[in-house]
């Protein structure tokens, strides 16, 4: 939480002010009691009219005054933690943009996400509530055992106890209660869990006519669950009870030591009734308190996982924000020697070596898992080389500003992502300013242009999160006419095809070729579609297991051969 | 709707009545002792008139009554603070025990058609925020209210003056709260919809960090997010503020209460000289009601801004409820043996009337046969296995197997007579032993080893850690796209069903796995009348029947040899997977 206190350095007024007005009330409300306790004992028992039309006015004042101040700190508490949590999320997300991959997949995509809205919101929450309450509170309570003390001195002792004790069992039950409820949360997970087995598994646990265990295996997780929570109700049910009784039991002992106090002659009983009032008054400040601490755990939790993250720095960064010029007759992408590991298990790249030359086709081969993707990152600096130098246009790849680097090639990734938004909004990822016509170009090359005419709107067509209102085959041709718009000098397709029937890709891979002054790296698992290139890459298991032409591979590269057999007959494959 | 919902839920509560009852025993109880107590406080006080003038006796009887009091309170609070648990977490079991039997009791087609996130979060969010309403509904509601008309009763008992000043004033306090409420209700909905939109920004933008760092998108992200943020700021410090209005408001009118009593009560006192019937003790007891009384009021419009919540959670909850079951098939027949004859007659099916899909369909296949489905995405392949399985009915026409109609078959029946492995290889969460006894869990360990060996699968699962017994996680996080196919055909395998389906198999996986899995396809499918669905036509070459489909019609049919031969549409297909120009 104290990390992160750099983000209410602009609230510094607000944060004075705010609490400030906030213990002016709770001042104003401890006074109550001691103005009522005058009206009795002065005013009426001296039957003073004057007196307590006096204090009666007194009263409503205070009560104004209290609600002045208290919408003054609301005003600022609100003011505070909106502004805060508006900066963390900027923050945040820029953090988040600048961090490597080898950072994002550490953390995880979905920790992400509930950092960057629940726990943001929880300590923008928390926040207002330290503001509004957190001194408010204990305050109320050292507040009214000043009171007591001046009220009567041997009577406060009876506070003191009180207080003590009541502050024992909030503490007592809420730990004891508190692994209950983990325990309740893991149940409910555990719901989820089953449940997403069965909805994403349903067909197989028909064919199978599963159904009747996977109930029982519901039912008894559902049992558990109710069962726990009525074992924690048992205990938490026990804090009103607890807490009313230590009070009473208080006020008893007022009562009697007060009435002898008052046969004393040193109390009245007006100063009984105050008296009274104050350990109500503590008794619910006390529960105010220990809910408020159950909230603040939680948003210390919060706000330790937001820093968390601000604490990362990500391990590929920019050397400078200058342009590099392409060396005119250095290869387009060169591989000196490149080993790779994304943690510290085994290389996922070992000692790769090649060159792809300038305005080239190369296709790049291999299992899943061979290495393939792993490479097209080192090209893209998701993550940077553990040895060797990867090199674009013949300068090394850390060399260049990211925007420069991922600007001048067009990539198409495995996944087939689309932005909410509409189709022109997708289109102008690559160049922001592309004409209507530029994106009609890359839509035609990409085999996308008639589906996307055959829409109401056309380039205006909305497009869902994800792309869900277009089919799998659509959406990859999209992201491929993506990455033409504005006609990049490299573009790298990886596996972009999968989605395609064989006719559409077959006419996409011709459209591809007519690009004048591209180079063309197509990364995939199927033989056919990079046959005719200029250069196969084979990977096997992270290493070069050929280069060269289909036909000097054939002879040369077992792997290959492999591969092309697996797909096509021996007649097919001898082209 | 809501009178609907309300009574839906009361019948899940209706077997748990006692607790009820009991609940609100205690609840009357304990709320009417804790309003006897000021009346006790306040005569104790009365007893202490001034020095030497203390009435110790009645003093000490009082406390011995306030002292039982809390006794029976303390036992009745806890009483009803249990039972209220008791009805709402024994109410939302059974409903969610009921909501995932309709899960596996809804015709498929209700869970293609509604995202399984939502679903989920119907049975976990919804379900909780049902029960957090029961327990709201009994603990605030009916002691809120319980608590009003017994404070009224009291102080209608001690002094009628004062308790209509209360009573006149009180109002106030309502009144405020629903200002506040109706205020707070439209920034609130504001705050939300802004905040869903950052979310799925947020998600979008975060989720898909390979596209935005490939496309250098950082710095136009970072604008737009500002811009959704600056709004959602506005937005949020209003509906806020609006929010944090209800405290101090309501505090406010409690103080103006509070103060209203003491002042017309030591004006009534004062002015009567004493002889109005009005004590000291009693004032004292008059304000205690004036703090107790207005509390109920607010809690009880908070609550119902909670109940609405948790009204429309049951709402949806419900509405999964209500779907229709499948038809039953308690008059179908059982059988329980198969040769493996399968034929369609003038099979007409869509899955929405609008868009016609399959059309006339024919096909005669013999025991034994292998039958190969191909075609282009979306012409209806996986619908022919979809209605082969009973997953969905046919709307014309008639499915048979060995001459039976399927829809005279039981459900189970029939797909037990089917092993079926599928493009998207689902496993449980659970151990590999588990998982290749999903179908038969009385498989012997020897006839599960059997199966994994034939699948191929034994020399990977031994080289895991924990071998067979080695836990999965959820969905086969720890295993490759192979690794995992090729449990689930040892899967199939271990129940060793007389007919086979393999819905696009091995389109996951690269072709060198493939070929593996291919070879325990081949061994699962000896003898046994066979359905594939193919995505590469490399793997189907050798099959009896190969069906062309395209629009929902077969457009060819034939073997691999004869269809290359007729030069059609199976040609072309063919034909085009390595035509390079």
């Amino acid at each position: 939480m104290f990390k992160l206190r750099r983000f209410l350095k602009d609230y510094k007024l607000q944060l004075i002010i705010g609490p400030a007005c906030k213990l002016f009330e709770a001042i104003l409300e401890l006074c109550v009691p001691l103005v009522m306790a005058s009206i009795i004992d002065q005013g009426i028992q001296k039957n003073d009219m004057n007196h307590i039309i006096v204090m009666g006015v007194v009263l409503v004042l205070l009560g104004v005054v209290g609600l002045g101040s208290a919408l003054v700190c609301q005003y600022m508490a609100s003011y505070t933690s909106q502004g805060a949590g508006t900066k963390i999320r900027t923050a945040l997300l820029a953090h988040i943009n600048g961090l490597s991959h080898k950072e994002l997949d550490s953390i995880g995509t979905p920790s992400l996400i509930t950092r960057m809205t629940g726990d943001i919101n929880a300590v923008q929450a928390n926040i207002a509530m330290t503001m509004r309450l957190l001194l408010r509170a204990p305050f109320l309570i050292i507040g009214a055992l000043i009171m007591a003390c001046f009220i009567d001195l041997k009577l406060s002792v009876i506070f003191f106890c009180g207080s003590f004790l009541i502050a024992v069992v909030l503490y007592l039950v809420m730990t004891k209660s508190l692994p209950f409820y983990k325990e309740i949360q893991k149940l409910i997970d555990k719901v989820s869990l089953i449940s997403r087995e069965n909805l994403s598994g349903n067909r197989v646990i028909r064919a199978f006519s599963k159904q009747k265990s996977q109930q029982e295996s519901l039912d008894n997780t559902g049992e558990e669950l109710s069962k726990t929570t009525l074992r924690v109700s048992r205990l938490s049910a026990l804090l009103n009870p607890a807490t009313y009784v230590i009070t009473y039991i208080a006020i008893i002992l007022i009562l009697w030591f007060g009435g002898g106090q008052v046969n004393n002659g040193a109390l009245m009983s007006g100063d009984v009734i105050a008296l009274t009032s104050y350990m109500t008054q503590i008794l619910l400040a006390m529960i105010v308190l220990a809910n408020l601490v159950v909230l603040l755990s939680k948003g210390i939790a919060s706000a330790g996982r937001i820093n968390q993250i601000f604490e990362i720095n990500s391990s590929v960064t920019e050397k400078s924000q200058d342009k590099i010029a392409p060396v005119k007759t250095a290869p387009a992408v060169e591989f000196d020697n490149v080993s790779f590991t994304y943690g510290d298990g085994d290389n996922e790249l070992s000692n790769i070596s090649f060159s792809i030359e300038k305005n080239s086709v190369t296709g790049i081969i291999g299992t899943t898992g061979a290495g393939k993707t792993t490479l097209i990152n080192l090209i893209l600096r998701f993550y940077d080389a553990t040895q060797g130098v990867v090199k674009f246009n013949g300068t090394d790849v850390k060399d260049y500003p990211f925007s420069q680097l991922r600007g001048d090639i067009g990539v198409v990734l495995q996944k087939s992502v689309l932005i909410s938004g509409t189709v022109r909004s997708n289109m102008t990822w690559q160049k922001p300013d592309a004409t209507d016509e530029e994106i009609w170009k890359a839509l035609e090359i990409a085999q996308a242009k008639d589906f996307v005419n055959d829409l109401p709107r056309k380039l205006d067509a909305p497009v869902n999160q994800g792309g869900t209102n277009f089919s799998g085959g659509q959406r990859q041709r999209l992201c491929i006419a993506r990455a033409l718009v504005g006609s990049p000098a490299t573009v790298i397709l990886d596996d972009s095809f999968s989605a395609l029937d064989f006719a559409t890709e077959k006419a996409l891979r011709e459209q591809l070729l007519t690009l004048k002054n591209t180079t063309l790296i197509i990364v995939t698992q199927r033989c056919a579609s990079i046959m005719n290139a200029d250069k196969i890459i084979v990977l096997e298991d992270g290493e070069t297991a050929g280069q060269g032409t289909h036909k000097e591979l054939l002879k040369s590269c077992d792997t290959y051969r492999e591969i092309c057999l697996s797909q096509l007959k021996e007649s097919e494959v001898e082209i | 709707m809501k009178k609907h919902t309300i009574s839906s839920v009361l019948r899940y509560t209706l077997p748990h009545i006692k607790y009820f009852i009991l609940a609100v025993i205690s609840a009357v109880i304990s709320v009417s002792l804790t309003l006897y107590i000021p009346v006790l406080v306040g005569n104790a006080i009365d007893c202490m008139i001034e020095k030497n003038n203390v009435n110790f006796a009645n003093i000490s009887l009082y406390i011995l009554y306030i002292g039982v009091s809390i006794v029976l309170i303390a036992i009745f609070q806890w009483l009803m603070g249990y039972c209220t648990n008791a009805i709402s977490s024994k109410t939302i079991r059974d409903i969610r025990s009921d909501v995932f039997r309709k899960f596996n009791n809804v015709p498929l087609s209700y869970i293609d058609h509604n995202p399984h996130g939502d679903l989920i979060s119907r049975i976990t969010n919804d379900i909780e925020a049902i029960g957090d309403g029961l327990t709201q509904v009994i603990t605030q509601l009916f002691s809120g209210v319980i608590t009003i008309i017994g404070t009224l009763i009291f102080m209608l008992l001690i002094d009628y003056r004062i308790a209509l000043v209360v009573v006149v004033l009180t109002p106030l306090s309502i009144l405020v709260a629903g200002i506040i409420g109706r205020m707070c209700a439209k920034s609130f909905r504001e705050q939300q919809a802004l905040q869903g939109e950052i979310s799925s920004y947020i998600e979008e933008m975060v989720g898909n960090q390979k596209i935005v760092k490939a496309f250098s998108y950082e710095e136009r992200c970072a604008e737009e997010f500002e811009e959704k943020n600056k709004r959602l700021f506005k937005v949020g410090l209003k509906a806020q503020f609006a929010g944090a209005l209800a405290n101090p408001c309501t505090r406010f009118v409690n103080n103006m209460v509070y103060a209203a009593t003491g002042i017309v009560g030591a004006v009534l006192i004062v002015s009567t000289m004493g002889n109005g019937g009005l004590s000291i003790g009693q004032l004292s007891c008059f304000l205690a009601y004036a703090n107790q009384y207005t509390k109920p009021f607010n809690e009880v419009t908070g609550v119902l801004t909670q109940i609405q919540t948790a009204l429309a959670s049951a709402g949806r909850v419900f509405k999964v409820l209500e779907a229709e079951n499948e038809p039953s098939d308690e008059n179908r027949n059982s059988v329980n043996t198969c040769k493996g004859k399968v034929e369609f007659k003038n099979v007409c099916f869509s899955y929405s009337k609008d868009t016609p899909l399959i059309q006339n369909f024919s096909l005669n296949v013999k025991p034994g046969q292998q039958v190969a489905i191909v075609g282009p995405t979306g012409c209806g392949k996986t619908t022919l296995i979809n209605l082969l399985m009973g997953f969905y009915d046919v709307d014309k026409g008639e499915i048979s197997v060995d001459g039976t109609n399927i829809l005279d078959i039981k459900r189970n029946d029939l797909r037990k007579m089917f092993g079926m492995v599928l493009q998207d290889s689902w496993l449980i969460s659970g151990t590999i032993m588990e998982n290749l006894r999903f179908g038969n869990p009385y498989a012997t360990d020897e006839e599960v080893i059997e199966a994994a060996k034939k699948a191929h699968a034994h020399s990977f699962i031994r080289k895991m850690p924990q071998g067979y017994n080695t836990l999965i996680a959820e969905n086969g996080g720890n295993l490759s796209a192979g690794q995992k196919q090729l449990l689930c055909i040892a899967r199939a395998m271990v129940v060793n069903p007389p007919m086979l389906i393999l819905d696009e198999a091995t389109s996951s996986i690269d072709t060198l796995t493939e070929i593996r899995v291919q070879k325990a396809f081949r061994k699962l499918m000896e003898g046994k009348t066979s359905f594939v669905v193919a995505h590469r036509l490399s793997t189907i070459k050798e099959s009896d029947i190969i069906l062309v489909m395209n629009k929902g019609n077969i457009v060819e049919q034939g073997t691999h040899e004869k269809l290359i031969e007729q030069k059609g549409f199976y040609y072309n297909l063919y034909n085009s997977q390595f035509a390079n120009n």
